[in-house]
Formats: structure tokens, C-alpha cells, sequence
């Protein structure tokens, strides 16, 4: 796969290809695939997460340590905030549902990772349902996300552990609005301009989950960084640029990642893991887990 | 080379592909080397893997891995349930392996009908996997393709009797690697192919009378 977004841009601008055509060319020239193929793996992708979404949204799944769930039926039947009722409350509710599926043990598609699973699906649905937009283009959109995390894979990194969460969720966010600024119709530069004003609203961002568990804040993690992928989306389709080029974004969110203490990278040894409530719930919830009858 | 569906996947049982997908992928791969469900497993967990594994599901996953669950199967869940309900003996510890493991490391002993082998693995990140240690044999197996483990007499030609084996079978090789703990005791083969190997290779390496077992282990991931 591309190891630059500069350069699939460049490809896809030159031939009057969609990025995520370009992908696809060469995803199947790399892994002796078919496009096909490919695409039929992501079809089977776009229904695992459509099934979460709806899992997530019936509201009964708790979390092994009963600390998420039940949240993104609230948004969902919220008509209390100055969003309900809208794409953005829409957005937000399949982020969280897809994280409280998660977080419960039922199926997902780790994309990028399962701790940033829920945004892709959020944002490309919600955006897929609010508009009639069909599957054949919401496959292609999976497809400029994967050409969009691979280049981050390649360059910075998709793991807490390593670049902390402005690399799991930041990155699902830039994969999500890259993806979904395709399927609005944005030029491929647009797309880049998309992942490049969503990430750097996410460039620091820690890994600091209440026990090292995929839990708190990680599902409220996926419901904001949707968020920012959908200020990302709209800022690019206006027309926005970013002066800072989108591989040199994703170069910083690595060294950044690198620098960052070990205490903010999925090790519970700092951030809101390390916060009085946050020491004091982990210490009960992890006793819970292993005192609960099965 | 990272490929467009590493990133759109694997489907999996959340929470997280290191503790639960990956883990899971460890069971699977022990599995193997016992030829089915092990009746009793010695589990001992390391690191991230002992002190966050419960509330991950690392121990349903590696129990699920040896019940044969894939990690997009929902009865990972429930696999502590199914193993007390099978009459499987599987008993969890925490441990320290060594203070260089990986943070996400194991040790299994399982034992199925009569046979006993003791793997230490670890779990990488985004649900790759390895294994490093085979009944004390230094190994390197990621699962990610189809693999044959064999362990024979420390003898002059066996590397190239068993290529030879497999080229007539037309099995292309990926890697070969060979360990002992001894000069002259008994050598670990580990052998990665492009395709599976099929029944008919292994039972002509089963043949020469100094190979003392053999297993093929079909790839769990990648």
C-alpha cells in the first residue's frame, strides 16, 4: 500500500481515479487479490459494523466492569440536547454503541484497532443513512479509510501503546472523515485536507484508560473523535485548506507518540486512570471482575 | 507491507486485539500441537496479560483458542462456561516469565491423550501473535501461515530430506528453522509453507524413522 498520501493523491488526482479506486488497484497488485475479493472482504466489514451499531443501540450490554453501557441509547432517545434528533446525535450514539458491543465482548471490526472501532462505522453510516447513500459507496469509502491508516501504520502508528490514543482514535478520526469527504463527493486533495483538519485537532492526545481496560474513556473517546471527524469533514468540503501537508500531519502525530511518557500510553499510569476516582474505581471494578460469578 | 484489510479488520470479540483477538490466536496455534481440545491446560499469564487479562477476556480467549473458537466467535464469552461444561481442567496463574518477556506473554501446558506440550507465547499488538518457546526449544511461529513442528534426531541431511519430502509434494517453503537445546539431542524443526501441507507430506515425514512427531497446524491469522 501507499507508504504517502501525497503520493496516492497525486496518483488518483492524475489518472481522474477516486482515492479509494487507486487503493483498490493497488491492494489487489500487492496481495494477488481481486478487487472483487477486496471489496467483498469489506462488504463483510460494513455488516459486522452495521450489526453493532444496531447490538449497541438495543441498551442492555455492560462492560466486565459495569462501567460503560446503556449510553448511546441515551443520546439516541435524547431530544434534550441542541443536537438531538440530528446526524450529529446520530453519529455520536453508533460511535458509543459500537464501543459498548465492544467493550462487552461481542463482535466488532477492528478498524483501525478494537479500541478505535467505533468511529468508522459511526460516521460513514450516520452519514450513509442521513444522505441514501448505497453500500457499493460506503465499500469504496472502507477502502480510502484502509489506504488512509495504512499510511499512518507506515509513518507514525495505530497502537495506544506506542503513540497513545491520538493514534487509535486520532487516526480512526482521520481515516472517518478522509472516507467519508470521498463519499460526499470531495476531490481527493479534499480528502486529504479532511484527515489533515481532523488530526490535528487530535495531535497529543493521551491513552489513559481507567484500569489499562478498553473501557473509560476509551467508548467516550470514539463518540468525540467522530465529532472531530465530522468538523474535519465540513471545514474540507467548504473548501478549507490545511497549509501544514497531510503526510507531515501523520509524521508529527508519530513523533509526538514517541515522545510521549509511558504513563500516557495504555499503561493506567497516568491521565484519568490516574486520577483519585479513576485509581479508586479500577481497584474496585478489576476486585469485581474477579470476584464475579461467571 | 501493510495491507488495506490489516486496517479494516480482523473481525473479532472486542475488547481489544491484543488481550482477547490475539490471545486467542495463541489457544488456537497450542491447540494445534496437541492435535485437538486439550483435557487440561496449565495456564500461567505474564505481564499486562495477568494484571489486565480479566477484565479483557484474555482468560475466555486463550480458553476459547484451545476449545477451537476463532477470535470473530461469540461463545469466547462464554468459553469458561463450555470448558467446566466439557469436563475440561484448565486452571489460570499469574506468573513473571521473565523480566524481558513482552508485556502480553503466556505459558501453556496442555496435555490430550497422553501427550504434553509447553508453549510460551506472546501477543504483539493488532492481533499478531508469536511463539517463542517450544517444550524449551526456541521457536519463532506467528500463526500466519500454514506450519509444520517437528521434532527429530539431531542427524546429518534432515533439513534436506524433509525440503525434498515437500518439493515432491509440491509444497512451496516460506521459512525453515531448526533449534536444539544440544549438540546431538533431539532438534526442532519448524517449517512455514505457502500452502497446507496436506496428509500425505506429513505422513511421509511421519515415515523416517528419525522423526519422533510431527504436527501440522493450520494458520490462525493473517
Amino acid at each position: 500500500m501507499y507508504k504517502s498520501l501525497a503520493d496516492a493523491i497525486r496518483d488518483a488526482e492524475a489518472s481522474g481515479r477516486t482515492l479509494s479506486a487507486t487503493a483498490l488497484a493497488l491492494e489487489s497488485k500487492d496481495q494477488g487479490r481481486t478487487v472483487e475479493d477486496i471489496r467483498g472482504a469489506l462488504r463483510r466489514a460494513l455488516e459486522v459494523m452495521r450489526g453493532a451499531v444496531e447490538r449497541g443501540l438495543e441498551g442492555d450490554l455492560r462492560s466486565a466492569s459495569g462501567l460503560v453501557g446503556g449510553d448511546a441509547l441515551l443520546v439516541a432517545r435524547s431530544s434534550a440536547g441542541p443536537m438531538s434528533n440530528t446526524l450529529f446525535s446520530d453519529v455520536l450514539a453508533r460511535a458509543l454503541a459500537v464501543q459498548e458491543v465492544n467493550a462487552a465482548m461481542g463482535v466488532i471490526v477492528a478498524a483501525p484497532t478494537a479500541g478505535g472501532a467505533g468511529v468508522l462505522p459511526a460516521v460513514l453510516t450516520g452519514l450513509a443513512r442521513n444522505r441514501g447513500i448505497g453500500d457499493e459507496a460506503v465499500i469504496d469509502a472502507l477502502a480510502t479509510a484502509g489506504l488512509i491508516g495504512a499510511v499512518v501504520a507506515e509513518r507514525a502508528s495505530l497502537s495506544g501503546a506506542e503513540g497513545g490514543c491520538q493514534a487509535e482514535t486520532g487516526a480512526a478520526a482521520g481515516m472517518a472523515a478522509g472516507a467519508a469527504t470521498e463519499m460526499l463527493g470531495g476531490t481527493p486533495t479534499q480528502v486529504g485536507h479532511a484527515v489533515s483538519l481532523t488530526m490535528q485537532g487530535t495531535l497529543g492526545l493521551v491513552c489513559d484508560p481507567l484500569g489499562g481496560l478498553v473501557e473509560l474513556p476509551c467508548v467516550f473517546r470514539n463518540a468525540t473523535g467522530s465529532a472531530l471527524a465530522l468538523a474535519g469533514i465540513e471545514m474540507a468540503l467548504a473548501g478549507i485548506t490545511f497549509a501544514i501537508p497531510v503526510d507531515e500531519v501523520i509524521d508529527v502525530m508519530g513523533e509526538i507518540g514517541r515522545n510521549m511518557d509511558v504513563r500516557y500510553r495504555e499503561t493506567a499510569g497516568g491521565g484519568l486512570a490516574a486520577t483519585p476516582t479513576g485509581r479508586r474505581l479500577a481497584k474496585e471494578r478489576l476486585v469485581q471482575i474477579r470476584t464475579a460469578p461467571r | 507491507m501493510v495491507s488495506l484489510l490489516d486496517i479494516i479488520g480482523p473481525v473479532m470479540v472486542g475488547p481489544s486485539s491484543s488481550h482477547t483477538a490475539g490471545a486467542c490466536r495463541i489457544g488456537l496455534l497450542v491447540r494445534g500441537l496437541v492435535g485437538g481440545t486439550p483435557e487440561k491446560a496449565r495456564i500461567e499469564l505474564h505481564g499486562s496479560f495477568a494484571r489486565t487479562g480479566e477484565g479483557h477476556g484474555t482468560d475466555k480467549a486463550l480458553a476459547g483458542g484451545l476449545l477451537g473458537f476463532r477470535p470473530d466467535d461469540e461463545r469466547l464469552r462464554d468459553a469458561l462456561d463450555i470448558m467446566e461444561r466439557e469436563g475440561l481442567d484448565y486452571q489460570f496463574e499469574k506468573t513473571t516469565i521473565s523480566d524481558d518477556a513482552h508485556p502480553n506473554t503466556c505459558r501453556l501446558t496442555v496435555e490430550r491423550a497422553g501427550q504434553i506440550a509447553t508453549v510460551i507465547g506472546s501477543s504483539l499488538g493488532a492481533g499478531r501473535i508469536r511463539l517463542s518457546e517450544i517444550d524449551g526449544y526456541p521457536v519463532e511461529l506467528t500463526g500466519t501461515l500454514p506450519t509444520i513442528v517437528l521434532v527429530a534426531a539431531d542427524q546429518k541431511g534432515s533439513v534436506a530430506r524433509i525440503a525434498g519430502i515437500l518439493a515432491e509434494q509440491s509444497v512451496n517453503l516460506a521459512t525453515m528453522r531448526l533449534s536444539r537445546i544440544e549438540r546431538g539431542g533431539d532438534a526442532f524443526m519448524t517449517i512455514e509453507c505457502d500452502e497446507p501441507p496436506g496428509d500425505s507430506a506429513r505422513a511421509a515425514i511421519e515415515h523416517l524413522d528419525w522423526v519422533k512427531w510431527v504436527r501440522t497446524l493450520d494458520k490462525v491469522g493473517g
